[in-house]
């Protein structure tokens, strides 16, 4: 069997020629169909995301898959060249392997890659383009991303401004479910945040603007609430998240300001989420308790950090990786010999079988026990005898004189070659 | 046997806090579920080691210190269990580990010195006392526990460290509402523990009783205990000053069991 992948993503092809690439599920079972279709193709399946497009096959050599690539997607091949990758054998391998695990993604570490690397595989099945060779390389795969996931924490961080500001309103509240969200200031950016925390969860949205048209179509627009800009402080209490965004040249809200809400509220715990440049709100309501204030710099910060974290954790999974590629290497490389193996126990059982059929004639009336007597005593010949070439051809089956190892003991024993097609 | 099975529930305990401490460095997650699994047999074979003294013993059960102490680390573990089954939080273990396990390796270790018979202990008030109040001691060292961790995890938050240690906490708001729920869950059985204590008291010795050391203690606890609930229910005090306030009459606790020495008439059988 070998393994060959063809492809591109994010990395290797703009958006425009993965665009031409892509596609869709409902044309998928037809393009497995017609790429098990090609010469040489044994087994096959295609992987198509926004971030990448994939071939992947256990072929006999004469499979074209550039070729294939090309006139599928109707695209000459020499405006391909430049953005397909190809691998072969071990390097598909451990493609396969660090695509499932989301290394290759462009977000390191996204979960959604391993559900649509199974989506892709599962259609493949059910077209019967996946035997055993393929078969074994995504399972081995499936169980790759789980250890990663399970033995890494590179699932764990996120990364985005947005992200991160939901990231730590969780550390401070467990849950959104329920929170209060307070906009101050209605800019873009601010919406875009409100969105994402919305999304997590949180259900009341008030909106504070100078300009008290836009809060109202904002608030709108969220379903929430909007405040009169002289209102702005005695809402705040209500807020459990509040949004600083305006172009305010001095701080909003400061210390007293914060010692005041805190009083009004039962010292409950508060989140200031300041993207405000300059701040909205003064470094020191961070002093308060229970009064969390992180300004866009923090925010910024703390994303850097998850991705530097993230990097040391895609460093280990890197080295999963690797030891795994050697294992089913390894795996693979002795699934070779078995053919072999095979078929000089099966030579070794007919030549006892007919001995034994020739003997039993001249010994005349044995008894059940000593029949069984010179079964087993052949039977100890023919396993002794075979010991050592099957051990040999197991332990050398990953190294360079392998293949002329498996030569001598085919023409010593005379083996036929058909027995022995699986292995070129 | 009890001691035999109060021996391997130490061990489990044991391996148990050496992967607690294991997890702070290392964030795999196959060492917190071996530290679930080792705390979670290790409290099997204690309830079993609890229940064969309860009824092998010839003395009453929970009159010696060291009853008492399997069962404060009994009750301790319990609580690490509740809280992981509701908030799906190992965290507490770093500090409920340690504690149970130096308690259960003191119970363990003069086991078997107990003998003879306890005079003063009889009726059944005594167990209801001993059982309520390590029930209410339990929660009182859990809460302040917790709001130890509210402290370094609001540190965090505040230092702007995002990762690492602080990663694997519980949310702040999740940390509070242990510490606040454990208090709450703890008061009405140190309150009725005290009752029962006054009862036997009163009864054996009378009013003499009420000026002994000991009972002077557990009353400033009970007090202390009483003004933290209070505080944290209406003024909403987390954080630092609930911190505080939990560490207070947590040290009253301390030194309301130590006061036994002091005490002429609330003593354990010694051996």
């Amino acid at each position: 069997m070998n393994f060959k992948l063809i492809g591109v993503n994010h990395n290797s092809a703009p958006l425009e020629v993965r665009e031409q690439l892509a596609v869709s599920e409902a044309r998928l079972p037809d393009a497995v169909r017609k790429l098990v279709q090609q010469p040489g193709v044994d087994e096959g399946m295609v992987l198509s995301t926004c971030n990448r497009v994939e071939v992947l096959t256990s072929t006999r050599p004469g499979a074209d898959l550039r070729g294939f690539f090309s006139s599928y997607f109707g695209v000459s091949t020499d405006a391909l060249r430049s953005h397909l990758y190809e691998f072969e054998e071990r390097e598909a391998v451990r493609h396969v392997f660090r695509v499932a695990s989301s290394l290759d993604s462009m977000v390191v570490g996204e979960p959604q890659i391993l559900g649509q690397v199974k989506e892709a595989y599962a259609v493949a099945r059910g077209l019967g383009a996946i035997h055993s060779a393929l078969d074994a390389l995504l399972s081995r795969a499936f169980s790759v991303a789980k250890r990663v996931r399970s033995e890494t924490a590179i699932g764990g961080s996120s990364v985005s401004i947005s992200s991160v500001a939901v990231q730590l309103a969780e550390k401070i509240f467990g849950s959104l479910q329920g929170k209060t969200i307070y906009l101050v200031g209605a800019g873009k950016m601010a919406e875009l945040a409100a969105r994402h925390l919305i999304s997590h969860g949180a259900t009341t949205i008030l909106v504070c603007n100078r300009t008290h048209e836009r809060a109202v179509q904002l608030a709108e627009a969220f379903g929430g609430q909007a405040i009169p800009f002289e209102r702005l402080y005695e809402t705040a209490e209500r807020a459990d998240i509040v949004l600083t965004s305006t172009g305010a040249a001095e701080p909003l809200f400061r210390r007293e300001h914060g010692e005041a809400i805190l009083a009004r509220r039962k010292n409950k715990p508060m989140f200031f989420i300041d993207i405000a440049v300059p701040r909205n709100v003064h470094p020191d309501v961070n002093r308060l308790d229970g009064m969390f204030v992180y300004d866009i710099d923090d925010l910024q910060s703390a994303a850097t950090t998850n991705t530097a974290e993230r990097k040391r954790e895609a460093q280990r999974a890197e080295q999963i990786v690797e030891s795994e590629v050697d294992r089913f290497a390894a795996r693979m490389k002795s699934l070779h010999v078995v053919p072999t193996i095979v078929s000089l126990q099966e030579y070794c059982e007919t030549i006892r079988q007919a001995e034994i059929d020739r003997i039993r004639g001249r010994l005349g009336h044995i008894t059940p026990e000593q029949e069984a007597a010179i079964d087993a005593m052949t039977r100890g010949i023919v396993n002794k005898l075979l010991h050592t070439p099957i051990t040999t051809l197991k332990s050398t089956a990953d190294e360079p004189e392998a293949a002329t190892i498996h030569e001598i003991i085919r023409r010593i024993f005379n083996l036929k070659r058909e027995k022995l097609k699986n292995e070129d | 046997m009890p001691l035999f099975w109060l021996r391997v529930a130490l061990t489990l305990y044991g391996v148990g806090l050496l992967c607690a401490v294991a997890a702070l460095w290392d964030s795999r997650r196959r060492l917190t579920s071996v530290m679930r699994f080792t705390a979670g047999a290790g409290i099997v074979f204690h309830f079993v080691s609890l229940t064969e003294t309860a009824m092998l013993s010839e003395t009453a059960p929970l009159s010696s210190l060291h009853q008492v102490e399997s069962l404060l680390a009994f009750l301790l573990m319990a609580f690490f269990f509740v809280i992981y089954w509701r908030y799906q939080t190992v965290s507490p273990g770093i500090a409920v580990f340690p504690l149970s396990f130096l308690l259960t390796l003191s119970a363990q270790s003069a086991f078997m010195a107990e003998s003879g018979t306890a005079p003063q202990v009889s009726s059944s008030w005594i167990y209801m006392h001993v059982g309520l109040i390590m029930l209410g001691y339990s929660a009182l060292i859990v809460s302040f526990f917790a709001s130890i961790l509210y402290l370094i995890q609001e540190k965090n938050l505040k230092a702007k460290t995002v990762g690492g240690f602080s990663s694997r906490l519980p949310a702040l708001a999740t940390i509070d509402e242990i510490g606040y729920r454990c208090l709450v869950f703890g008061f009405p059985f140190m309150t009725f523990g005290l009752i029962a204590g006054s009862v036997v008291a009163e009864a054996r010795y009378g009013a003499a009783y009420f000026r002994d050391p000991k009972i002077l203690f557990s009353i400033a606890m009970w007090v202390l205990y009483t003004v933290l609930l209070y505080a944290r229910w209406s003024a909403g005090w987390r954080g630092r000053r609930a911190a505080y306030m939990a560490a207070f009459a947590f040290g009253a606790a301390l030194i309301a069991w130590a006061a036994n020495g002091l005490s002429s008439m609330h003593r354990f059988i010694t051996p």
